[in-house]
């Protein structure tokens, strides 16, 4: 193929899905000059799966990606079309914020973010090739059409589109997501730079008609009544637009499942791709929990300009014959039109312990990894990574040191670390179980985590810093006042603290010891704490949560300093592990597969004992 | 780097034994468990390379005379501030004194620790440093092999159904709030406060039975006591069976510590059969006197012996008020003779109290019973796990301490992420305690067990 040189840009991101155009705007908006390709205009930031961001953990990242100034949280609450916060009840770690996305619009939206951005320009092409220039670095892209970009910072995003493999029971054909050209010869291009890849596999439920559905036979569930946002900086009321609804599975549906279980790609062994554990198919369901006689599954609008209804829960990849057969099998789903198929997909992803905590490839310089691509499932995770290996690339570009977000500060870290150290076996999803330190990781403190980092970088302007600040420095005032206002003992009081069925006073009491109660809350004292001026909700939140949990979360910090002392011990990156003695030839070869940053990484990698930690240390001391 | 502790003597009866305390801390953790004698100076305010004489001590009392060593940094064997006490050779002392030192804020050191601390504060050379890794390395593959003889052990069966129950918990509750969406059933507090309770029911058997099991593994040594001619030395012979102490009536016989090594029950047991404590002015006599004095700070346990046939006297009193909270079977011998003593106030002094005629071999049986008892060996199993160093100890404390913060979150009413933490933390600790590594169990059962995701 003839090939032309095209251009130079400081970054180029492979991919417009959502770590793609995380990663682009961030790069774009630090000033290095990128470009942004995708297959497909049309599919910028599509959701091929479920109409919907955030959900335990996700809704975290969102909220830590909106803290470092990234996009998904703004395109989300400015789409959303019903909004829920999960978790009530079960304690401010857990709370996570859930929304249904009108799908087209937020497509649009974010395509339109992106085409304004300065310093980013936008491409459909297909990425063919990325080239080394013979010294462990990248030297640029190649499109399809023979274009060559000289760019040394790459960030590969290609989500399910890398050799993409659909299968629908004993059928199956190359295709990306949603009916859209896979990209293919990248793949090659990848492994000649000695990137290994491997076979993930995902899977998606059918999308059937509005008006198929009958609706009396299903649950209904309606969106919060008071709305959080995911972003910081959303303001106004916003407000549910569409209701979601539940239904469930019955005996009939298994027995269909079981009969034909052996058209399964899965089952009869045709898909080689490994599964996630989190998302698993309908089959997957009856096939390894036969105790159970129903599963549950929702009902999701897929958005306000269509009637297409997402039935999450019951993805498969048996026959068509045999999907319309087991949804008509369902209460209130007998007579429902399939308008789009369930389908599983299996793509080329890499191993991640391949990667550094930045996202870029040990071995190869200048080439990053985000997404799908890098083994993970779901938009926030993607969109997670796509921003800091965005922000990497921009900084390499513009020879700045590179950020590492660490487990101690974020879902983020958590995840990278996760990625890089523990590596994965199945696409990972973000869980807030797989942080240690969740008390101090909430969806709610994400701003103060990771806000004054995003305005360091210079993600987060001066205006939102300033503000961040004041919402700081309100919660640190009023945290102090009530640790140190005394709140009389008055029947009132004693009535409503026995209300709330906790003792009674005896004598007068600093209003933080009355916080402190589980059973107790802000609002409930407001009547006995004349001194009390108005404050943001958000403000309240903090300062009550700070002051309930006070006792865990000094724990939780504590443990986070014990972790900080090992990580402040850094590893040279040129250190040889097989010429340390007395290092045990299993923790020798981990320790040098993975090539941890820090001691504290270097603890966390499975197969290296604290005696191996014991003599690396002495290692390092010579 | 934290301040660490331990015996830096080999663990055998001997003269003297050392434990040695470094870090940043040594100094203020060292006052916390010596208190020099009257007129001599508190640690914190010794300069390097200067020595207090004192006592030992815990919460139960003091332990033993030692001489207390100051280091200060950097002119120390590691470098950092280090506190060393030389106590007497007492393998039983020497923990009960680490474990003091554990308890006042050190950490138990590791395999060549003390080593490893002098190399990285450059108080070795690189040759030196390389014999320090094979030890170190050696360390753990003894650690290794002692790991693995544990995992087959009941103690690893104990602490796994712990581990187990603990997981297959916080696997529910992960699950429960991390898939809010899917119908996993909710836990009561109630089943909650069950799994807490039990596991922490465990870890506390754990942790009372340390000291007897101590014993029974390394046996007790246990000090014969009592003024001159209340037939000590008879109930030696009649305890082991032989005639090893020279019996007579001159009172004052026993003027060396004589040791017999016995079995009570299955516990080995040294039996030390020391000179009756009394004021004397015969030289010799007062030296026997002074050892018995010694080896009764030293012990695990103290056999008082009063002779009943004679009114109680200062030197019964004196040792009634010297042992009133050390633990110890109070022996009132030669029942079989007119009674003249109070035995009544005897009783009132201790827990343990019973009447033999050590001559005529009368309340053996009686005898044996309270030693059991007051070992705690007596109630406990022999099949019962127990722990087998101080690092399972401090491992089982600290998974304790979780469980039981766990339960008061969860009485209090807290919200369960904040018990989850608990539960986390406690796993971790337990995990280590058998030498695996916490890993992502909990999120392994999520999948396996319950049937999650979309």
């Amino acid at each position: 193929m003839e090939e032309y040189f095209a251009g130079k840009y400081d970054v180029a991101i492979v991919g417009a899905g959502h770590a793609g155009v995380e990663a682009a705007l961030a790069a774009a908006r630090l000033g290095a000059k990128t470009c942004l390709f995708t297959l497909n205009l049309d599919k910028i930031a599509n959701m091929p799966c479920n109409p919907s961001i955030g959900g335990t953990a996700k809704g975290h990242l969102v909220r830590e990606i909106d803290a470092l100034g990234g996009e998904m949280g703004k395109a989300a609450d400015k789409m959303m079309i019903q909004s829920r916060m999960l978790n009530l009840g079960k304690g401010p770690a857990v709370h996570s914020l859930r929304a249904q996305e009108d799908r087209a619009l937020y497509h649009i939206l974010m395509k339109h973010t992106v085409e304004q951005q300065e310093n980013l320009d936008l491409k459909q092409a297909e990425i063919v090739e990325v080239r080394s220039d013979g010294k462990g670095g990248v030297l640029g892209v190649t499109t399809h059409l023979g274009a060559f970009y000289e760019v040394h910072n790459v960030v590969i995003c290609t989500g399910t589109y890398l050799k993409g493999i659909i299968y629908v029971g004993d059928r199956k054909y190359e295709s990306g997501p949603d009916a859209s050209q896979p990209a293919k010869p990248l793949s090659e291009s990848l492994k000649t730079l000695g990137i290994k890849l491997r076979r993930f596999k995902t899977g998606t439920p059918a999308r059937v008609a509005k008006d198929s559905i009958d609706y009396d036979k299903l649950e209904i569930q309606y969106g919060d009544e008071h709305i959080v946002p995911f972003s910081f900086e959303t303001e106004g009321p916003m407000v549910n637009k569409a209701t979601c609804w539940i239904g469930y599975t019955n005996e009939e549906t298994h027995e269909i499942i079981r009969k034909n279980i052996g058209r399964s790609p899965l089952y009869s062994g045709k898909i080689e791709g490994i599964g996630p554990r989190y998302c698993p198919s309908i089959e997957d369901k009856v096939m390894r929990f036969p105790e159970k006689i129903r599963h549950q599954f929702f009902v999701e609008p897929m958005g306000m300009h269509t009637d297409e209804m997402y039935l999450s829960g019951m993805s498969s990849s048996l026959p068509e014959d045999v999907q319309i057969a087991l949804y008509h099998s369902v209460k209130g789903l007998e007579h429902v039109k399939i308008m789009r198929n369930a389908y599983a997909i299996e793509y080329d992803c890499c191993d991640s312990l391949d990667l550094k905590p930045t996202l870029e490839f040990i071995k190869v310089k200048g080439l990053f990894g985000a997404g799908q691509f890098n083994g993970t499932s779901g938009y926030e995770e993607a969109a997670a990574q796509g921003l800091l290996a965005g922000i990497n690339a921009a900084r390499r570009s513009q020879g700045k040191d590179e950020i590492v977000l660490e487990r101690s500060n974020s879902y983020i870290g958590t995840l990278v670390d996760d990625l890089v150290t523990k590596g994965v076996l199945d696409p990972y999803r973000m869980m807030t179980s797989r942080s240690e330190y969740r008390l101090i990781l909430r969806q709610d403190n994400a701003d103060m985590r990771l806000t004054p980092l995003g305005h360091e970088i210079g993600l987060i302007g001066d205006e939102r810093y300033a503000k961040f600040l004041e919402k700081k420095r309100l919660c640190e005032e009023e945290t102090e006042r009530l640790e140190n206002t005394t709140l009389k003992m008055s029947a009132e009081l004693n009535e409503m603290l026995e209300a709330h069925g906790t003792a009674p006073l005896t004598e007068g009491v600093r209003a933080s010891e009355l916080l402190r109660r589980p059973q107790i809350s802000y609002s409930d004292l407001a009547p006995f704490d004349p001194q009390r001026k108005p404050l943001p909700e958000a403000v309240i939140e903090q300062v009550e949560i700070g002051i309930k949990y006070e006792g865990y979360i000094k724990k939780q910090l504590a443990q986070v300093e014990q972790m900080h002392r090992l990580e402040e011990k850094k590893i040279p990156e040129d250190i040889d592990y097989k010429a340390i003695h007395g290092l045990r030839l299993e923790a020798a070869e981990k320790l040098d597969r993975i090539r941890p940053m820090n001691i504290g990484q270097a603890g966390r990698i499975s197969g290296v004992s604290p005696a191996d930690v014991s003599v690396l240390l002495i290692y390092l001391q010579k | 780097m934290s301040t660490v502790a331990a015996i830096s003597t080999p663990l055998s009866a001997s003269g003297l034994g050392v434990i040695r305390i470094s870090g940043e801390d040594a100094v203020s953790i060292g006052e916390k468990c010596f208190r020099p004698f009257k007129g001599g100076k508190a640690l914190s305010t010794l300069k390097g390379y200067s020595c207090a004489y004192g006592r030992v001590f815990d919460d139960d009392g003091d332990i033993d005379e030692a001489v207390a060593t100051v280091f200060l940094a950097p002119k120390s064997y590691t470098g950092e501030n280090t506190v060393e006490f030389s106590c007497h050779g007492s393998p039983a002392l020497l923990k009960r004194v680490l474990r003091a030192a554990l308890s006042a804020g050190a950490s138990p050191a590791g395999p060549g620790e003390f080593t490893k601390r002098a190399f990285l504060n450059g108080k070795l050379t690189l040759t030196q440093a390389e014999a320090v890794m094979d030890i170190i390395s050696a360390g753990s593959q003894g650690a290794g092999r002692a790991a693995l003889a544990l995992r087959d052990g009941a103690l690893y069966k104990k602490i796994r159904k712990i581990t187990e129950d603990l997981t297959s918990l916080q696997s529910h509750l992960a699950a429960w709030s991390d898939y809010p969406e899917e119908d996993v059933p909710e836990l009561s507090d109630e089943a909650i406060g069950s799994v807490l309770k039990e596991a922490d029911c465990v870890l506390k058997r754990l942790i009372a039975t340390y000291d007897a099991g101590r014993i029974i593994r390394e046996g007790a040594v246990i000090v014969i006591a009592g003024k001159p001619n209340v037939g000590k030395s008879t109930l030696m012979n009649l305890i082991s069976g032989r005639d090893r102490s020279i019996v007579t009536s001159v009172a004052g016989t026993t003027r060396d510590v004589v040791e017999e090594s016995v079995l009570v029950g299955d516990i080995p047991i040294r039996l030390l059969d020391t000179a009756g404590i009394r004021e004397t002015d015969d030289i010799v006599e007062r030296i026997g006197v002074d050892m018995a004095q010694s080896a009764l700070d030293r012990c695990d346990a103290v056999i008082a012996v009063f002779d009943s046939s004679a009114p109680l006297d200062e030197d019964d009193r004196r040792l009634i008020d010297k042992l009133k909270n050390r633990p110890t079977v109070a022996v009132i011998n030669k029942s079989d003779l007119e009674q003249k003593a109070d035995v009544d106030f005897i009783k009132s002094n201790f827990e343990y109290c019973v009447t033999i005629s050590a001559a005529k071999g009368d309340g053996e049986d009686e005898f044996r019973e309270a030693l059991g008892k007051l070992l705690k060996t007596a109630d406990l199993d022999p099949s019962e796990p127990i722990m087998a160093n101080e690092r399972q100890l401090d491992c089982a404390r600290r998974g304790e301490k979780a469980i039981a913060e766990g339960l008061d979150a969860l009485c209090a009413g807290m919200t369960l992420d904040a018990v989850g933490i608990c539960i986390e933390t406690a796993l971790d600790a337990l995990y280590e305690l058998t030498g695996e590594k916490a890993s992502d169990a909990v999120i392994e059962q999520v999948f396996s067990r319950f049937c999650v995701g979309k």
